[in-house]
């Protein structure tokens, strides 16, 4: 099947969010979609199952005019979404998920679950997808749950499949295995729109590339003739620097020291099993692991979000074991959040207000019990001249920044400070090249002051790129170590030791 | 030379920065537009209902006469609808506080009726003193019972993770049975009273009456000053000091308040303290100025009053100032209502209620009344 946009043009009030976008579609081809946040892919996508109409230009599939009402009539048509947040019911099995919805009944209604495992095992098979059918998907990981999406849209008879940064979930392995998928699914004559920011993997999967900037198609090719420096220069506007420049960092006085640390849950299982790790002046630490394998529990030990259980934690000399979130950041201790969302900001309060977020009640910012919010305002402004925060003005609420600037309002307010240890925790998810280039460049300076540097990231390329020493996590404990001052580390090596394979070898 | 030029660049950058947006016509909108249509909404509708219900229209005309005469058509009337505020306004402050640090606390009615009562004890029981203090102290203690009892919401909270609003409920309905035991305590209780009503407040432990030279009918009382200075007390507390600012980021954004090192704890009994005490406050005001007693009920339900008050002002203290003058309006010109063209009290609590709901629903009132905004788009959020 084909399908075809044709003069696409989508507006939100003011905002043109897709401006006379075309593009081709085609059964047996792999297209990839590139683009930074708000560049107009989502909308695109949106419009293409069906969920918003345009409000100029046709979609044609085989040639013929379509027009969708709603997200049921993409599906209809064959167009099947697989959402970068999965969608499935955690305590239902495989089957259940798959065939909700759209259930085959028999008499009288009653689910006919025979025939939807049957069914599902069919489609199994027919691509090589290795679900269990009747495994419960919380017992599931996560790039399992990622295939059940998949065989969902295509239980549906879905010939075209869109899927939404697929990836980003997935160790390097998994991605692996995700592509030999992608290349069955190709094979057997469907349609696949593959959306990323991510460029090797564009270039390693697509049959074909689009790029897409402020709503329009700035470029289009053969992944045979383009390289990632020129698809990021299509997507960002100008030549953009992969590579983090850093030279070798002068490792100084231990910044932080973790000895034997535990951490439990309330049944009590381990999420931190025996901790021990150093971070120096002048270091970068990267952390290495799949998501879930207690990198989250680790910052917040260090930060003091939980308690922890046994153990100690030292930083510049102190035992902080028990100290409040505040007294960290008050000896100098740094965090970016992993989810600024839900940690690192405030939606609704200005971006003045986000700027002093964490240190609002300290003397530079006060008179007496008050806040002396002129004080706090040309901070803000300062910050965000100073970290490149887009914005036409502080009283703007931060919620009205896109995710890039969002981020870098966090880590403006955390490094603008006096600090001695930087927490990172996936510091540039989400983000589009040109962020992700300035807030690396950023954490690289503050190692260069003498920082230590801690970053976490799910992301094996931002570890390699940045870790001077590679840590690697896997089901709370630290299981291997990598030295990459050179950038030299054994890339294939990490990601088997995030896999789990270097288990029986560091314990 | 180019480093001045630079200079001068990023002084200009700042002062972009730094320039406030001009007050928008999307705040006019919001702040100004929808209330007054949801008040023409509801009476609209509440005249459809007087309708409804067999009033006929010469009738339904007069009621609308008297309820605006009542409200706003003397100077008696405006000292009837400032004295009804007073309460309204301060018990309104205190659940919008709330509200903003995320804490929807219910309980201002019990803590208003503790409140109120340990102010009568108090200065029944010190009538010695002398004029300002015993009224000043008559209203501390208020305060800081009101406090207290509203503490118990937030302690349990803070260390059990027990929700406000089921605690609160309780506590209310602990304190009317409380206050009616206490009434017959024969300290409290009146002489030769076999009713629980307790003995009055002396009259140095009064709030001085300031329109009585003209009419000693006239019953506005100095709790207006302390009206106004708890709006502005409060406005200050939210936004401007260091409080009020984890607070608000305790109530917009509980996570990322605990991320920047705000004691969760702390906020949640600090802020149910400050709620309860004008709460209390409330109760104090109230028969310190006008009932000079307490009775069983004497609240008559202003601390469930000032939950939809809070919510019509969204929460802001500038806003639950007007919302508690229109309450207060509307409790003042419904007497009159009442009394002019015979028609029952109630439709004034039906009239209040409808305005709530249209307030609480603006695209409803944007929908009724198209012509008074701009058109919005949807999804246009960039």
């Amino acid at each position: 099947m084909d399908v075809e946009l044709r003069g696409i043009t989508k507006r939100f009030g003011p905002v043109v969010a897709n401006d006379n976008v075309n593009m081709m579609i085609r059964g047996g081809e792999v297209l990839g979609l590139l683009g930074e946040n708000g560049a107009g892919k989502s909308t695109m996508m949106n419009i293409l199952s069906g969920l918003y109409s345009p409000d100029e230009g046709e979609i044609l599939i085989d040639g013929k005019p379509v027009s969708f009402d709603g997200p049921g009539d993409g599906i209809a048509a064959g167009i099947g979404m697989v959402h970068q947040h999965f969608m499935l019911v955690p305590v239902f099995t495989v089957a259940e998920n798959v065939v909700l919805g759209v259930e085959p009944t028999g008499p009288l209604g009653y689910l006919d679950l025979k025939k939807a495992r049957a069914q599902v095992d069919a489609i199994n098979k027919q691509y090589g997808l290795h679900v269990p059918a009747d495994a419960l998907i919380e017992d599931l990981p996560v790039g399992i749950q990622q295939r059940v999406e998949i065989l969902k849209v295509l239980f549906r008879e879905a010939d075209v499949l869109i899927l939404d940064e697929p990836t980003a979930v997935l160790t390097p392995q998994e991605v692996e295995e995700f592509f030999a998928i992608v290349n069955s699914l190709k094979e057997a004559g469907k349609a696949i729109v593959f959306i990323t920011h991510k460029l090797h993997e564009i270039l390693a999967i697509s049959d074909r590339i689009n790029v897409l900037r402020q709503g329009r198609i700035t470029g289009e090719g053969d992944p045979k003739t383009l390289d990632e420096a020129k698809l990021a220069e299509m997507m960002v506007g100008r030549p953009v620097s992969f590579t983090v420049s850093k030279g070798a960092g002068t490792r100084g006085r231990v910044m932080l020291e973790m000895s034997d640390v535990i951490m439990l849950d309330v049944t009590d299982e381990r999420l931190l099993d025996h901790v021990s790790l150093k971070v120096h002046s002048g270091e970068v630490v990267g952390v290495a692991g799949v998501q879930g394998n207690g990198q989250t529990e680790l910052v917040e030990a260090i930060t003091g979000l939980e308690r922890v259980a046994s153990g100690k934690i030292i930083f510049d000399g102190e035992d902080i074991t028990h100290a409040s979130v505040r007294d960290r950041h008050r000896r100098g201790m740094a965090h970016i959040p992993e989810d600024r969302h839900r940690d690192g900001m405030i939606s609704p309060f200005t971006i003045a207000e986000n700027m002093v977020l964490n240190s609002y009640y300290e003397p530079t910012y006060t008179r007496g019990m008050a806040i002396d919010w002129s004080a706090v305002q040309e901070t803000a402004a300062k910050y965000c001249l100073d970290f490149d925060v887009r914005t036409p003005s502080v009283f703007l609420p931060a919620g009205n920044l896109s995710g890039g600037n969002q981020q870098k309002m966090v880590v403006a307010r955390e490094l603008e400070r006096q600090t001695k240890l930087v927490v990172a925790s996936q510091p540039t998810r989400g983000l589009d090249v040109g962020s992700i280039e300035y807030i690396h460049a950023r954490l690289i300076d503050a190692r260069d002051e003498g920082d230590g540097v801690l970053i976490v990231s799910s992301e094996l390329d931002e570890i390699m790129g940045l870790a001077d020493r590679i840590l690697v996590m896997f089901e709370g404990r630290i299981v291997a170590e990598f030295d990459n001052t050179d950038g030299k580390a054994d890339r294939n090596a990490v990601g088997l030791a995030m896999a789990g394979a270097h288990q029986g070898a560091a314990a | 030379m180019t480093d001045g030029k630079d200079l001068q660049k990023v002084n200009e950058d700042m002062r972009k920065l730094l320039a406030r947006a001009a007050f928008g016509r999307g705040n006019f909108e919001d702040l100004f537009v929808v209330p007054v249509f949801a008040v023409v909404a509801a009476l609209v509708l509440g005249a459809l209902i007087m309708l409804a219900t067999g009033v006929d229209l010469p009738t339904i005309g007069r009621s609308f006469v008297a309820l605006a005469v009542g409200s706003a058509g003397s100077l008696n009337a405006v000292s009837e609808t400032l004295t009804a505020a007073i309460p309204l306004v301060l018990a309104g402050l205190g659940l919008g506080l709330g509200f903003r640090a995320g804490l929807f606390n219910i309980g201002a009615e019990g803590q208003l009726l503790l409140g109120g009562t340990a102010a009568v004890v108090f200065t029944f029981s010190f009538p010695s003193l002398p004029f300002p203090i015993l009224m000043l102290f008559g209203l501390l203690t208020g305060a800081l019972v009101g406090a207290a009892y509203a503490s118990i919401a937030g302690i349990l909270k803070a260390t059990t993770g027990a929700h406000e609003v089921i605690t609160t409920i309780m506590l209310n309905l602990i304190s009317i049975r409380l206050l009616e035991y206490i009434l017959r305590q024969p300290y409290i209780q009146r002489e030769g009273r076999a009713d629980p009503v307790s003995k009055s407040v002396p009259d140095a432990g009064q709030l001085p009456r300031l329109l009585d030279w003209l009419d000693p009918n006239l019953r506005l009382h100095a709790g207006v000053f302390l009206m106004l200075l708890a709006v502005a007390f409060v406005w200050w507390l939210l936004f401007r000091s260091k409080i009020g600012f984890a607070f608000r980021a305790s109530g917009a954004n509980p996570d990322a308040a605990r991320y920047a090192g705000m004691r969760s704890g702390l906020v949640i009994v600090a802020a149910m303290a400050t709620a309860g005490a004008l709460a209390g406050l409330a109760g104090a005001a109230q028969v310190q100025g006008v009932l000079g007693r307490a009775s069983p009920g004497f609240s008559a339900q202003m601390g469930f009053d000032a939950i939809a008050l809070a919510l019509l002002g969204r929460s802001h203290p500038v806003g639950i100032l007007f919302a508690g003058i229109l309450f207060g309006g509307l409790e003042a010109g419904g007497r009159q209502m009442q009394v002019d063209a015979g028609v029952s009290i109630d439709l004034i609590s039906i009239i209040q209620a409808l305005i709530i709901v249209f307030i609480a629903a603006p695209l409803l009132v944007r929908a009724i009344f198209p012509w008074g905004f701009r058109k919005i788009t949807k999804g246009g959020k960039a």
